[in-house]
C-alpha cells in the first residue's frame, strides 16, 4: 500500500503536482490523466529524482522520501521509463542481472532469478543476445523483466506498451496483471491506453493539472463526469 | 584480451552444467597464442631499439585502457590520463631512489597512490560531464606538465627529496632500478608484457561482471541507473580508481623503462593524442587499447627512426583517422577490422567460387 498525503511539487512558477493525496491499496493501480497532468512527475518523486516541497509518501509503512534515490531500488521500488532504457551494449542477461545485483536480499541465485524474470515476461530468446539488435517488443519486455526481477515491492510502469501494436499490448497487459499475485508487489500503471488500464487495474486514480480529480474502482472512475471532462475538455474551455 | 570471460555464467541459464562456449575457447586460445608470440618470438625477430619501442607500446596500451574504461564504459571523458602516467612515473622514480622495496610491490604501491590522486581528479565528474569534464581534466594535465617542469622532474638525488644541481642532472642521475629478474631490455620487455597482461585481465574481470554492468547502465542513462539501484557516485569513482591504478602501474613500468625519466617525455598534448588513438583503436573493446598503444608508440618510432619523417605529421594522420572513425566506425579499429576481414574473406570466397565454376 502506498499512501500519499498533500504532495506538492514546484518547478519555479509551475506546480506540476498540487496537494495530491491518494492511496494505492494494492494489486494493480492505474494512474491516468491528460498530457502534463503530473503522472511522470509523480513517478519521479517516488524515484527520488524530484524533491517535493510538501507532503509525505509512505510505502508499506516506510517513509519513501527519507530514503536516498538509489536505496529506494534496493528497498524494492522499481520502475520503467516512457522511453525505454534497456542498455544497448549489454546482453539480455546482463541487462536484467544488473538490476538484480543492486536490489535487496534474494533467496535464489542471480542466474535463476534472471531466467525466472525472462520466463515471466514471456521472452524466449537467448539471454546472450545483445539488446542493441532487438525490436521494440523485446526491449519493452526486457524493461518489465528488469522491473520485476528478484523481489520487487512497488513496480511503477510508465506507459510500458507505448508504441506497441494491439496484439503485443494485450500480451503486455497479461504480464502486468500477473505481477501482483506472482511477486506480491504493488503495481502502478500509467498509460493512455484505456483498454489496457481497464484490463489490468482494479483501482484507478486520475490526475489533472497536478490535482487528483477522481479515484476508486476503475470502471466507476472511467465513467466519472469530471474524468470525461478532463479528457475531452468542456465547451467553455473550447 | 577482448571479452573472453563467460558473461557471468550465462551458460548456466539453460540449466546445463557449466559449459564453456566454443567461441570463448577459441578467443582464449588466440589470446594465449598471441601472448606467447609477443613474449617469446618477437624479441628474437627484431632489434634492440624495436624492443624498447614495444615495451612503450605495452605501457601506453595500459594508459589507453584506462581512457577506454572511463569513456567507453562509463561515458566520462578524461583528457588527463597521460598526466596520471607522468605522476605514476614520478612516484615510481622517487620511491625507487628512496626505498629498496621489491619491484612488484613498488608497482602496486605506485598504482595505489596514483589511484588516490586519480579519484581526486575524477571528483568533478560527479557534477560535470561531457565537454566540461574534458576541459577540467585537460587543465589538470596542463597543470601537471607545468609542475613537473618547474621542479625538474624527477630530479634524482637520493631519498624522497634529494636534489641534484642543474649541471649534475644529466650526468649523475642514477637510473630507476628495474626488477632484479629483468635487467636487460629484452628481459624487461617480457616482464612488462606479463604485468600489462595481468592489468588487462583485471580490467576484463571488471567490465564483464557487476561493475561493468553498472558502468554500462550509467553510460546509457543516469536516471535509469539510479532507478535500478546503482550507486552512481561509488561506481564513477570506482572507474576512476581502476583507470588510475592501472595508469599508475604503467607509470612505474615506464620509469624503470626510461631509467632517467624527464619532464619533456610528458607533454600536455600527449593526453589529446592518447585520446585520439584510443578512439581510433576502439574504446568499447579491450583490443582497442592495444591498437591505441601501437598507434601511439610504434608509429612515431617507425616514422622517426625508420623513415626519418617528422613525427608531427602523425598528428595529421591521427586527426584524419579520428574523423574517419567518428563518422563511419564508432567502435574503432577493434570493431571494424574483424568486420572488414570477414567481408574480404567473403569476397575472396565468392571470387574463388566464380573462378572454379568457369
Amino acid at each position: 500500500m502506498i499512501e500519499v498525503e498533500g504532495l506538492t511539487v514546484r518547478f519555479g512558477g509551475v506546480t506540476p503536482i498540487d496537494g495530491m493525496s491518494v492511496t494505492f491499496p494494492g494489486g494493480t493501480c492505474g494512474l491516468i490523466g491528460p498530457n502534463g497532468a503530473g503522472k511522470t512527475t509523480f513517478f519521479n518523486v517516488l524515484s527520488g529524482f524530484v524533491r517535493p516541497v510538501a507532503g509525505t509518501i509512505r510505502a508499506f509503512g516506510d517513509d519513501l522520501l527519507k530514503m536516498g534515490d538509489f536505496r529506494r531500488a534496493r528497498w524494492g521500488l522499481r520502475r520503467t521509463f516512457q522511453t525505454e532504457q534497456a542498455i544497448e551494449h549489454l546482453s539480455v542477461f546482463d541487462n536484467v542481472a544488473m538490476v538484480h545485483e543492486h536490489s535487496r536480499g534474494h533467496g535464489v541465485s542471480k542466474t535463476q532469478a534472471v531466467a525466472d524474470a525472462l520466463e515471466f515476461v514471456g521472452l524466449d530468446l537467448s539471454p546472450k543476445t545483445k539488446v542493441g539488435g532487438l525490436g521494440a517488443r523485446e526491449r519493452r519486455l526486457i524493461e518489465v523483466a528488469r522491473a520485476i526481477v528478484g523481489k520487487p515491492r512497488v513496480v511503477l510502469l510508465d506507459e510500458p506498451a507505448a508504441g506497441l501494436p494491439d496484439e503485443e499490448t494485450a500480451h503486455m497487459g497479461r504480464v502486468i496483471q500477473r505481477i501482483p499475485e506472482h511477486f506480491g508487489a504493488l503495481v502502478v500503471l500509467v498509460d493512455h491506453d484505456m483498454s489496457l488500464v481497464s484490463a489490468c487495474c482494479q483501482t484507478t486514480a486520475v490526475l489533472d493539472f497536478g490535482k487528483l480529480i477522481a479515484s476508486g474502482p476503475t470502471a466507476e472512475v472511467l465513467r466519472d463526469e469530471h474524468v470525461m471532462r478532463a479528457y475531452l475538455g468542456t465547451e467553455e474551455e473550447l | 584480451m577482448s571479452v573472453v570471460g563467460t558473461r557471468g555464467g550465462t551458460a548456466v541459464l539453460r540449466r546445463a552444467p557449466v559449459a564453456v562456449e566454443p567461441g570463448t575457447l577459441v578467443r582464449g586460445a588466440v589470446v594465449v597464442g598471441l601472448l606467447a608470440i609477443v613474449i617469446f618470438a618477437l624479441p628474437s625477430l627484431v632489434g634492440s631499439d624495436w624492443i624498447t619501442t614495444f615495451t612503450s607500446v605495452a605501457i601506453y596500451s595500459v594508459v589507453a585502457l584506462g581512457f577506454g574504461i572511463l569513456y567507453g564504459r562509463v561515458g566520462m571523458i578524461s583528457l588527463g590520463q597521460v598526466a596520471l602516467l607522468s605522476i605514476g612515473c614520478w612516484i615510481g622514480a622517487r620511491m625507487s631512489y628512496a626505498t629498496s622495496i621489491p619491484f612488484p610491490i613498488l608497482l602496486v604501491v605506485d598504482g595505489a597512490i596514483t589511484c588516490v590522486i586519480g579519484v581526486l581528479v575524477g571528483l568533478p565528474s560527479l557534477r560535470l560531464s561531457g565537454l566540461y569534464l574534458a576541459l577540467i581534466t585537460l587543465m589538470f594535465a596542463g597543470a601537471t606538465t607545468v609542475v613537473l617542469s618547474v621542479i625538474d622532474f624527477p630530479n634524482g638525488g637520493h631519498g624522497f627529496k634529494g636534489r641534484l644541481g642543474a649541471g649534475q642532472l644529466a650526468t649523475s642521475t642514477p637510473p630507476v632500478r628495474r626488477p632484479s629478474i629483468a635487467h636487460g631490455d629484452t628481459a624487461y620487455y617480457r616482464y612488462v608484457v606479463v604485468v600489462v597482461a595481468i592489468l588487462f585481465v583485471v580490467a576484463l574481470l571488471h567490465v564483464s561482471t557487476k561493475p561493468g554492468r553498472a558502468w554500462a547502465a550509467i553510460r546509457e542513462s543516469e536516471p535509469a541507473a539510479l532507478a535500478a539501484g546503482v550507486n552512481i557516485t561509488l561506481y564513477k569513482m570506482w572507474a576512476f580508481a581502476l583507470a588510475s591504478f592501472v595508469t599508475g602501474v604503467a607509470g612505474c613500468l615506464l620509469a624503470a623503462e626510461l631509467g632517467v625519466p624527464r619532464a619533456i617525455t610528458f607533454q600536455t598534448q600527449d593526453s589529446l593524442t592518447l585520446a585520439a588513438t584510443a578512439l581510433i583503436g576502439g574504446i568499447f573493446s579491450l583490443w582497442g587499447a592495444i591498437v591505441a598503444g601501437v598507434f601511439n608508440q610504434l608509429l612515431p618510432f617507425i616514422f622517426q627512426a625508420q623513415w626519418s619523417i617528422d613525427t608531427n605529421f602523425l598528428l595529421i594522420i591521427f586527426g584524419a583517422g579520428l574523423l574517419q572513425v567518428l563518422l563511419t566506425a564508432p567502435g574503432g579499429l577493434a570493431e571494424q577490422f574483424p568486420k572488414d576481414m570477414k567481408n574480404l574473406g567473403k569476397l575472396l570466397w565468392r571470387l574463388g567460387r566464380r573462378v572454379t565454376q568457369r
